[in-house]
């Protein structure tokens, strides 16, 4: 077996060393009634060019995206990925590192996420920012249970707006935790109607800009609202290329800032890995959840990175951490890390721009189609058409023309299957977006 | 001198700086490396991007005006940038690396190219599920070698990590007590060497914690057990209990049937802590042993990188009594191919029906490491992966067998994956299991867990994995009794400078966290 350095004569020897006889005698103290006395009723090994050629066939079932014109978001986004960063991101010293637990030889990861942090916060426009989460959605989670901790108030409201796999998942987390949330059912331009009824038991308004709908929302009206009823405001995103052309949630007031930052470096990979990004201020880091890397210096005095407040954290509190996650996304922060250094802020702004520009355009080449009507007044690269027709069944007739025409939004939530999520990045072509119009038209008439 | 509150030093000791210094300050291919805040500029970048014509805009007032300040690099300058700093990292493609309870073997290289293979990555999460059947299929099928080797009936793929997967089997405890209405167990019991996240995840789902004692052999104490459970076991307020197994300590609760047998007769339901499934695979199922619930993780047991950190994935497997409350979404077979059922109210026909607890992530989990995991389990099959197991233990008993002599085995016998020393050894030598294991650092090795499990003084835990060979291990089991009969011979000195030929010495982490220091700002 290709993995395994061991013979026969190397085990014979070894198994004399720790004096028993046979392999068995290492599994003495398994109960006999579970010891397995034969294989496992699975395929034996296979060769290297054997499992490359069933598991690419297995792929070829799939319609890739880049197989065609393609426009979904909705909380994943697809952009060009420099191939410089899935080449660093393959270099044996990231990839099969552990925790940096042991500063003195991981000060190349340890500076990945200090550098990391720091792109964070100034992306969101806050003061500090953690190593990472799972994804966007549990990001929002754990940002709804520190504001209840901050707070020591019990419930949350979670706006329309809001990615409704984000609002399942932070009701998933909080559920058995006695925490009361509000959550406003999803429909686009109502995110206003949180700011009626709140009152002094509310820790946090949760509210996402760009919404799951496309719509930018100006945030400052919400942080004012939450702070005078002395709860805090968490600012949700799930397209971090938007920073690059809107106000940052921080700019608005933001106390917490959570989402996802799959569309920098990461891919789509059907959902997962993801990298959830959690900023906030800086007299709230104490009740941040996540690993955190901090500067400080070593015997010597030089400068040298280490994690760092780790008495928030399960392994020394136990029972009384802020949160049980012990991992981050270690090497998805990396490829954000390295992707967003390779635009910089110039290069982001560009790549914002044309994202919005290309989302301009295609709604403009949507909208000339009878039986489209544009929802989102304001958008960054993602926009909410109401339809003709419902949308289950467009987006069905247009995967038969090749085309993956946006989320029709009853995938997400229950009704509005007359609404259609499309979104345009800077790898849309114009014929794409012509495509993507006849496809429309097609299905429409 | 400061100290965590697991008694080990965080503070290094000043030392007088004797070395030859270059002018530089970088010392032949050891490069020091700058922030990239200090070497980019936010003009700089490192792609192109065509010019696009129209000026219109729908941002309404929105638009960002004020200084972001990210720096950028061009493509030479990032990947001196990163290379540089990649080269400050200890990783196993260079040597062993024997964290113990973190499983770091070889990831092959196959499973990062089938991983990027388009028909996985790149799909949408949301695209139709007839664009997706491949990716389904693949779900599918690592579900079947999961429950097959678990000897369970189902399993929950979504969970992002191994504490993810942990809060998923006890949401599922708790979903399946909601059900019967036992709103008074909400005990969980937890054995004193447990991980820190078994607490910290129990808290979450509204659990209050009873530790357990350990017996002398390193396992549960029966009698303490029984204890808690008391004799009205029908009214008891025992939730169930979270068990490792093997356990922190390296070693196979020889009880677990009975643990399992006592736990469901008080009405409670039994979590495993599947970290350590990697000493079992092909020997023994988790199904066999009375489990109600296990993560497992596909970044230890099945090889998928661990990143410096992540991603991690934690497949969950759950008894026919928690199948109904498992998270969505989850694959299913249907006569037309494959298809997600996404809503936790959804009627379907499999295992649900309207029963599951919620949704634990946005989307359906870690897929890129279910191809990589999947790709590992076929490479191997069901003779490899025993092969792998018994090797994995092999050289665990061999490690342990050959350090006995100058080491001090915690509690000696067979053990499983890992061997567990204390620090009595050192006692009187001035040396710490810290020191120790920064000894190790300049022997060019990274060190073996250490201070953990809490049970075991100064505990220092060697995991090998099946990916050394003999002639690896000789060398390091060399270099560990040599480094124990100097720390014996009084060489204090020697243990507490180290290390010196790591790119930096020890970190003041004290000052670290005292006044923490977590971003670049211009003006520090």
């Amino acid at each position: 077996m290709r993995y395994l350095p061991l013979n026969e004569n190397d085990r014979a020897a070894m198994l004399d060393v720790v004096g028993v006889d046979t392999v068995d005698d290492l599994f003495v103290d398994v109960p006999e009634a579970a010891r397995l006395d034969k294989l496992i009723d699975l395929p034996t090994h296979m060769t290297e060019a054997e499992v490359d050629a069933r598991l690419t066939a297995m792929a070829g079932k799939s319609r890739a995206a880049g197989d065609g014109p393609f426009f979904m978001g909705a909380g994943a986004y697809r952009h060009h990925i420099p191939a410089s960063v899935d080449h660093l991101i393959q270099r044996s010293e990231f990839l099969t590192a552990y925790t940096p637990y042991q500063p003195e030889i991981s000060q190349g990861t340890l500076q990945v996420l200090f550098e990391f942090q720091t792109q964070v916060a100034m992306l969101t426009g806050m003061d500090v920012a953690n190593a990472s989460m799972y994804d966007g959605s549990t990001a929002c989670g754990e940002a709804v249970l520190m504001a209840c901790r901050v707070k020591r108030r019990k419930k949350c409201v979670l706006a329309p707006g809001l990615h409704p796999h984000y609002a399942a998942v932070t009701e998933n987390l909080c559920q058995y935790l006695d925490i009361d949330l509000d959550i406003h059912a999803p429909a686009p331009g109502k995110d206003v109607d949180v700011l009626d009824g709140l009152d002094k038991d509310v820790a946090a308004i949760v509210v996402q800009s760009p919404n799951v709908f496309g719509e930018i929302i100006d945030l400052e009206p919400y942080a004012e609202a939450a702070h005078a009823v002395g709860a805090l405001l968490i600012a949700v995103f799930t397209e971090p290329v938007a920073f690059g052309a809107i106000k940052s949630p921080g700019e608005m007031g933001a106390d917490i800032v959570v989402g996802e930052g799959q569309a920098i470096g990461v891919g789509l990979n059907f959902g997962g890995p993801y990298v959830g990004l959690f900023a906030c201020r800086q007299k709230l880091v104490r009740q941040m959840p996540g690993r955190v890397c901090g500067e400080t210096v070593d015997a010597e005095g030089k400068r040298g990175y280490v994690l760092t407040l780790s008495t928030r954290e399960q392994h020394i509190r136990r029972e009384k951490a802020t949160s049980n996650i012990c991992t981050n996304s270690g090497l998805c922060t990396v490829a954000f890390s390295i992707h967003m250094t390779l635009l910089g802020e110039a290069g982001l702004r560009q790549l914002a721009a044309i994202n919005h520009k290309k989302a301009c355009i295609l709604a403009d080449k949507l909208t000339a189609i009878n039986g489209v009507e544009l929802v989102t007044e304001t958008f960054f690269n993602e926009f909410t058409l109401r339809l003709s027709k419902p949308a289950t069944g467009v987006v069905g007739d247009m995967v038969e023309a090749g085309v993956l025409g946006g989320l029709h939004a009853s995938r997400l939530m229950d009704g509005h299957d007359d609404l259609l999520i499309v979104c345009a990045t800077e790898t849309n072509s114009e014929a794409d977006m012509d495509a993507f119009a006849d496809a429309l038209k097609g299905a429409l008439s | 001198m400061s100290m965590n509150t697991q008694g080990r030093q965080t503070t290094p000791d000043a030392i007088t700086v004797s070395e030859h210094e270059t002018v530089s300050g970088n010392k032949g291919l050891a490069q020091s490396e700058k922030l990239i805040f200090e070497i980019g500029t936010p003009r700089r970048s490192g792609v192109d991007f065509p010019k696009l014509k129209g000026t219109k805009s729908r941002l309404g007032h929105m638009a960002r005006t004020g200084k972001i300040g990210l720096p950028g690099l061009s493509e030479p300058e990032a990947m001196r940038h990163y290379v540089r700093l990649s080269q400050k990292n200890y990783a196993i493609d260079m040597g062993v690396y024997p964290l113990g309870s973190c499983t770091m073997k070889h990831n092959p290289r196959l499973n990062e190219k089938m991983a990027r293979l388009p028909g996985f990555a790149d799909l949408h999460p949301l695209q139709p599920r007839g664009t997706v059947q491949g990716a389904l299929e693949l779900m599918d099928e690592l579900s079947h070698w999961i429950c097959t080797l678990t000897g369970m009936p189902v399993v929950a793929l979504s969970p992002k990590a191994g504490a993810h997967g942990e809060l998923c089997g006890m949401m599922a405890i708790r979903a399946a007590l909601d059900a019967k209405g036992a709103a008074h167990k909400r005990r969980v019991l937890v054995p004193e060497s447990a991980h820190g996240t078994n607490p910290a995840t129990a808290v979450l789902c509204g659990f209050s914690i009873d530790s357990i004692p350990a017996n002398d052999a390193g396992r549960v104490d029966m009698a303490a057990l029984r204890a808690k459970l008391g004799d009205a076991k029908e009214k008891n307020d025992v939730a169930g209990i979270m068990l490792t197994n093997p356990n922190t300590c390296g070693l196979f609760e020889n009880d677990i049937i009975e643990i399992a047998e006592l736990i469901h007769g008080a009405q409670g339901y039994f979590y495993c802590d599947g970290a350590n499934f990697n000493a079992l695979v092909g020997r023994v199922r988790p199904g066999d042993l009375g489990i109600d619930a296990m993560h497992l993780n596909l970044h230890k047991t099945f090889s998928t990188p661990h990143g410096g950190g992540g991603p991690g994935s934690g497949p969950t497997v759950l008894s026919e009594a928690l199948a109904p409350f498992a998270p969505v979404p989850y694959v299913e077979k249907h006569k037309d191919g494959w298809r997600l059922v996404e809503n936790a109210d959804d009627k379907s026909f499999g295992r649900t029906s309207g029963t599951s607890f919620g949704r634990m992530t946005a989307f359906h989990g870690q897929m890129g490491m279910f191809t990589r995991a999947l790709a590992y389990m076929l490479s191997h099959g069901s003779d490899g992966l025993k092969q792998a197991t018994e090797d994995a233990v092999l050289n665990a008993n061999y490690v342990q067998a050959s350090l006995s002599g100058e080491m001090s085995p915690a509690f000696g016998g067979i053990c499983m994956h890992e061997a567990l020393f204390s620090d009595e050894f050192l006692e009187g030598t001035g040396v710490e299991t810290l020191d120790f294991a920064k000894a190790m650092i300049d022997e060019d090795y990274h060190p073996m867990t250490m201070y953990f499990p809490l049970v075991v003084k100064g505990a220092m835990l060697i995991e090998p994995t099946e990916s050394e060979s003999k002639a690896e291990l000789d060398r390091f089991i060399d270099v560990m009794n040599s480094l124990a009969k100097r720390a014996k011979a009084g060489d204090a000195e020697f243990f507490k400078a180290a290390p010196i030929y790591a790119p930096l010495r020890r970190l003041d982490e004290t000052k670290a966290a005292r006044t923490p220091v977590l971003r670049w700002r211009q003006d520090i």
